[in-house]
């Protein structure tokens, strides 16, 4: 029988498949931070139970660490906590901890690739919905909930209900400024965040094989955002070369059995999916969010919708209340529209790629009077290539902040927030209501947009740059 | 976990779709290390004003819904974050039944291992049931897992379908993993198997 990718790494994973119950599949690398874990931790203390494999961990701390001022105390009594726990689990189980002082912390799904931590075929968990990210490399990865990180711990197995496939074709070529990231929104914007509720989506075509290692972890990454399990891509020679050679990976011998492995991992010519959906890259200009959900998104040529412009029901009253929220008046131009902070990282664009594209943008240019600009690597490894690379240098004389890495603004539980009311370019994955602070406004961009709009003070096309 | 069982209550209705995790619970909320007290801030953001005083426009609020333990929610509830504090909060707020037409996958997990049964419903049953509440705020359904069933006081009852393995397990309030550590023989057989076969993973 002919198979997809994801029912190879799903037969292969299989360890229960009794009448009654759901299948239960083997984990093979879980990925941990502080936030999700510390309840986990405590479950399994309350009932006498061991980590089975303390090895098929790797943990960092993340999301509430300062991107400022590392050396003093954290200020938030109750983040300090949450670090400390976090510090204190991870010895008391013999966990590999990157913690905050290590000059291998970062964003969990930055720092893991970095390492070699995973290999295509493997399944991966993570308390985190973005672990799809990992997708990039052809394994199954997808975010589980805090029981579900105590089960894995206790168990090195979940039960998981199939999934089924979705295939996301994306052919041709993008113009020069379009990146993964708009890609990753025009597919949201046009399957919507409840899209691939029930499938895992492989994405394929000309316009993936063509994305580096790092786009297609950012194309990954925001799978979840479509409301699939998991998105994955086919490995092939830029996952081997971005792999060899890296901490994690296999070396001599197991590299040659690996490799063989990988190659067998592909979906078969002629399998069949449940569903298919087709783009051409070379239609998709840079995408600007409009709205209070991933899908409420829009080409920068284009303009904030007018709620009567959608025929369903449900889909106008989102309009109307994310217009209201967004402060924003339908036809207005998305050029039109002023910031004041502009936040380049998080685990969907914080690599170093990420850093450079941005770069060039803001090479030579200041930021536009009024206007705050951040940019936070995703990990201590970016920072550093960066600041080899002289970007650094060319963030600060534009007037940007150069901080060091954490999830920052993308979610806002380190300090790093928008006030009521301001509004911001963003590199993150969410522009959910208060996702940024309280009454703050997001708009979902790529990196190269983020920095062109810092120096604007306003969204730009940056294709007519 | 309490095992679930039939009941009589008060359905509250949350007519929007796409609530997120974020608005379950809001971040700064997150920092805790404990898994108890999230009710108190379930839907901070739009329950409470500036000022800390209750958001009269906030639907849970309406004097009609206090005590309720029936959710009906929009399209697509619960998308976003995997944050298992958002079932916490929940729960703990005093919903045990969630009714809508449909979930984000990690989300709807979630809710099972924290004793909540997620109901999915067609768009033209969730209709039916958000005009029931609407007219007559403070209605009280009946949910019976048991036998898949809902009744309402206005006929708009039906019967739901649920896996047999969450069904179960809600039913019986069983911890998922003693269940899974039933096979601990298996997970040995596989990864002595997984061994052979990757053991570039094992190095």
């Amino acid at each position: 029988m002919k198979k997809t990718m994801y029912e190879k790494i799903w037969d292969s994973h299989l360890v229960v498949d009794a009448a009654g119950q759901a299948p239960l599949i083997y984990v093979d690398r879980h990925l941990m931070h502080e936030v999700t874990s510390p309840q986990a931790f405590e479950g399994l203390r309350l009932a006498g139970r061991k980590v089975r494999n303390p090895h098929s961990i790797l943990a960092t701390m993340d999301h509430c660490v300062p991107t400022k001022n590392r050396d003093l105390p954290i200020a938030d009594p109750i983040a300090k906590k949450q670090i400390e726990v976090m510090a204190e689990n991870c010895r008391e189980n013999d966990l590999n901890l990157y913690d905050m002082k290590n000059s291998n912390n970062g964003v969990i799904h930055v720092v893991v690739p970095e390492h070699g931590f995973v290999h295509p075929g493997m399944v991966v968990v993570c308390g985190d919905s973005h672990t799809a990210t990992h997708g990039a490399f052809g394994a199954l990865a997808f975010g589980i909930g805090t029981s579900e990180v105590e089960h894995v711990m206790a168990t090195q197995t979940l039960p998981q209900k199939k999934s089924k496939t979705m295939l996301v074709q994306v052919d041709g070529t993008l113009s020069k400024y379009s990146s993964a990231k708009d890609i990753a929104l025009a597919i949201i914007g046009k399957i919507g965040t409840a899209g691939g509720t029930g499938y895992v989506i492989e994405y394929a075509g000309e316009a993936i094989r063509a994305l580096s290692m790092e786009g297609r972890m950012t194309l990954c990454n925001m799978a979840i955002e479509a409301g699939a399990r998991a998105g994955l891509v086919a490995p092939d020679k830029k996952t081997y070369d971005y792999l060899k050679g890296r901490e994690f990976a296999p070396s001599g011998k197991n590299w040659d059995l690996a490799l063989a492995y990988w190659k067998s991992l592909p979906s078969d010519e002629g399998a069949v999916f449940d569903a298919v959906i087709a783009l051409n890259a070379a239609d998709i200009a840079p995408q600007v969010s409009w709205g209070t959900s991933p899908e409420q998104v829009v080409g920068v040529d284009g303009a904030v919708p007018a709620p009567e412009s959608f025929e369903n029901e449900s889909k106008r009253k989102a309009c109307e209340s994310a217009l209201a929220y967004m402060g924003l008046t339908a036809n207005t131009r998305i050029t039109d529209i002023p910031i004041d902070l502009v936040f380049i990282g998080s685990c969907t664009n914080g690599r170093i790629e990420d850093f450079r594209i941005a770069a060039e943008v803001t090479k030579g240019t200041k930021v536009a009077r009024g206007v705050k600009a951040i940019a936070v690597p995703g990990s201590y490894h970016v920072k550093h290539q960066a600041e080899d690379e002289g970007l650094d240098k060319i963030f600060i004389e534009a007037g940007w902040e150069w901080r060091d890495p954490g999830c920052s603004m993308c979610l806002a539980m380190n300090g790093d927030e928008l006030t009521k009311g301001q509004r911001s370019a963003s590199t993150s994955n969410r522009n959910f209501e208060g996702r940024q602070g309280k009454g703050g406004r997001t708009h979902l961009v790529s990196p190269a947009m983020a920095a062109a709009a810092a120096a604007a003070g306003h969204f730009v096309d940056i294709r007519t740059l | 976990m309490e095992p679930y069982k039939k009941h009589e209550s008060i359905a509250a209705l949350m007519n929007r779709s796409n609530v997120d995790t974020d608005q379950i619970i809001p971040k700064q909320f997150l920092k805790k290390v404990e898994r108890s007290g999230f009710g108190a801030h379930l839907f901070h953001d739009w329950r409470f004003n500036d000022d800390g005083s209750d958001n009269p426009d906030f639907e849970l609020n309406k004097p009609a819904f206090k005590g309720a333990r029936i959710l009906v929610a929009g399209d697509n509830f619960g998308c976003g974050s995997s944050r298992e504090h958002a079932p916490w909060a929940i729960a703990d707020y005093g919903f045990n039944t969630i009714i809508s037409t449909s979930y984000a996958d990690i989300f709807y997990n979630n809710c099972f291992k924290n004793g909540i049964l997620a109901i999915k419903v067609d768009k033209n049953q969730l209709d039916k049931l958000m005009a029931e509440i609407s007219a007559n705020e403070g209605v009280r359904f009946v949910v019976d897992l048991e036998n898949q069933q809902v009744t309402t006081p206005a006929g708009n009852g039906f019967s739901f379908e649920i896996d047999p393995f969450r069904k179960g397990n809600l039913l019986s309030g069983l911890d998922d993993i003693g269940l899974t550590l039933k096979h601990v023989d298996k997970i040995g057989e596989y990864e002595a198997r997984h061994k052979q076969t990757f053991p570039w993973l094992w190095v």
